[in-house]
């Protein structure tokens, strides 16, 4: 199989993916990655920047499974993603909408999930009231269906649904978005956590730039498909001669997080 | 344990798990269930009703009230499991479950199989309550009936059922917005061309041969044979094994094309609920 220490967690190589676009009659084809390379150690935390549409969500999708690449490879701990059922136990994610049966509770969301994974009933009974109270939720509204908890309480939930599998990869994309600082802090904290106990590797997609320096080892930036660094913070600052982030990525696109913000709110008022 | 075994562990777990999520929603939605059931016993008396107008004699009047009951409930029992496979895809969508139900490792085959069962336990039930409920309203009498060979065809019938209903569920995928109607229109087609409220000799004869490959002609004749004149099993045999074919045929057709789907929906990105 792979030889351990020399196997990456996770090595991308000239990932593509493309999408078409009908207009009417018209047909456009959209690059969404245009051969993006990176590898990623065990046990390793990276986050990778970028806007709306720049790639993030596809690259997550495609570590996921759940999109076939156009071109270029990906491998998890020496598999490639087109062994679908052995990336599958290795990997989960956690997105930015909370996604659940929103009539269902908490416990009842953890243990049909888990059973897709191998779980039995005996071991999720065992587990979910562990894992339910790691990321803090109240153990009084483990029966009350999600739709009545919020979004912050949600999102903990989520993570408890990636992390009672066991992943030895987990994807993170924008899982603190829309989030109150508080409930921020608090999944930034067990994120901190999971890497700490688990041993766990994890690619964070976020638009959040004090959260990518906090989290992450290595910063990469995507932008229009396209990884254009992933490095250190500091060596990232250093290569575009800037003080802050935020300064280095406008230096790499030509774009700043303030556009994005505002091109949101378009969106939200469309 | 061997890796087969452990696999096959795994699969099973996680067919529990399908059945088990589907229970939880029928528990959640239990008034919305109470309300579907009311209508359904509406629908099926608006049918049955025909009978009360033909002005024929108290044993053919009841004859064909039970003619007509039974096409209405297995219309009613189809229209379920059509319903419950195409929710594989279409509510899991409108949850937005739908990504983290397809990235778990669980073989989609067995995945569509934990929901075929459940939709036959769950439309096991409904039917017969509506079957009960509406005899009981018309004083139906069936002293001949043999409701254990009805059951037996019913039972064979689905397995065609589930992999017709594997084929429509996949049109949400295809057709997000449309994909759902388009499995409703392959249950009235089925029916229709399979004389669920006349005899098939009605039909012109281009429809009389689709009918020939639709598991509801077998399904209905046979149930029908089975609670008027005591049908057994080996009197069916008739019908039960073009049942038994076309179901060898019909479910890894089913899975094929539900296969096709989800790699088509993987290549352009149709799996995700917006854009």
């Amino acid at each position: 199989m792979f030889a351990g220490s020399e196997v990456h967690a996770l090595s991308v190589e000239n990932l593509r993916k493309e999408f078409v676009r009908k207009d009417g009659r018209k047909r456009t084809r959209v690059d969404a990655l245009r051969g993006v390379t990176f590898e990623l150690g065990r046990g390793e935390c990276i986050a990778i920047l970028g806007q709306n549409g720049s790639g993030k969500s596809t690259l997550v999708r495609l570590l996921s499974t759940l999109l076939i690449p156009d071109g270029g490879s990906a491998r998890i701990f020496g598999h490639d993603i087109a062994e679908t059922r052995t990336v599958r136990t290795m990997v989960n994610r956690v997105s930015v909408e909370a996604s659940f049966f929103k009539k269902m509770s908490a416990t009842e969301n953890l243990a049909y999930a888990a059973r897709f994974y191998g779980l039995t009933p005996r071991e999720t009974r065992e587990r979910i009231p562990v894992i339910l109270d790691r990321v803090g939720f109240p153990v009084s509204r483990r029966t009350h269906a999600m739709e009545h908890l919020s979004r912050g309480t949600q999102q903990k939930v989520a993570l408890a649904r990636a992390l009672l599998t066991s992943p030895v990869l987990l994807l993170l994309d924008e899982p603190t978005t829309g989030l109150d600082p508080r409930s921020k802090l608090e999944v930034q904290d067990f994120i901190r956590e999971v890497r700490a106990i688990h041993d766990t590797t994890i690619l964070l997609c976020t638009h959040d730039l004090a959260e990518a320096e906090v989290l992450a080892e290595r910063i990469g930036i995507l932008d229009d498909g396209r990884l254009l660094c992933l490095e250190p913070a500091d060596e990232i600052k250093d290569r575009y001669g800037v003080e802050t982030l935020e300064e280095a990525f406008f230096a790499a696109t030509g774009r700043t997080f303030e556009d994005e913000r505002e091109e949101e709110e378009e969106e939200v008022r469309a | 344990m061997t890796a087969i075994a452990a696999r096959a562990r795994h699969e099973l777990i996680g067919l529990l798990g399908v059945v088990e999520r589907n229970w939880y929603l029928v528990k959640r939605y239990a008034m919305w269930e109470l309300a579907f059931f009311v209508w359904t016993i509406a629908n099926t008396l608006s049918i049955v009703f025909i009978s009360k107008a033909a002005g024929l004699p108290p044993d053919q009047e009841n004859r064909l009230t039970t003619v007509l009951l039974i096409g209405a409930v297995i219309w009613a029992y189809l229209g379920i499991i059509f319903e419950i496979l195409t929710e594989t895809v279409a509510w899991e969508r409108w949850e937005g479950t739908i990504e983290y139900t397809f990235m778990a490792p669980l073989s989609r085959p067995v995945h569509l199989i934990g929901m075929g069962l459940f939709a036959i336990a769950y439309g096991l039930v409904r039917a017969t309550l509506i079957f009960a409920v509406v005899a009981a309203m018309f004083g139906l009498h069936m002293p001949d009936a043999n409701f254990a060979t009805a059951l037996v065809l019913l039972g064979i019938a689905s397995v065609s059922f589930i992999g017709i209903g594997m084929m429509t569920a996949v049109l949400p995928l295809i057709s997000p917005e449309k994909g759902t109607q388009l499995g409703f229109m392959a249950q009235g087609i089925m029916l229709v061309v399979s004389g669920v409220y006349y005899p098939v000799s009605v039909l012109p004869q281009w429809m009389q041969w689709i009918s020939t490959i639709s598991p509801a002609t077998y399904a209905l004749r046979g149930i029908r044979a089975a609670i008027l004149e005591g049908a057994t099993p080996a009197d069916v045999w008739g019908d039960i094994w073009p049942l038994l074919l076309i179901g060898a045929v019909a479910i890894p057709l089913g899975l094929w094309v539900f296969r096709r789907g989800e790699q088509y929906a993987k290549r352009h990105g149709k799996l995700k609920r917006s854009g």
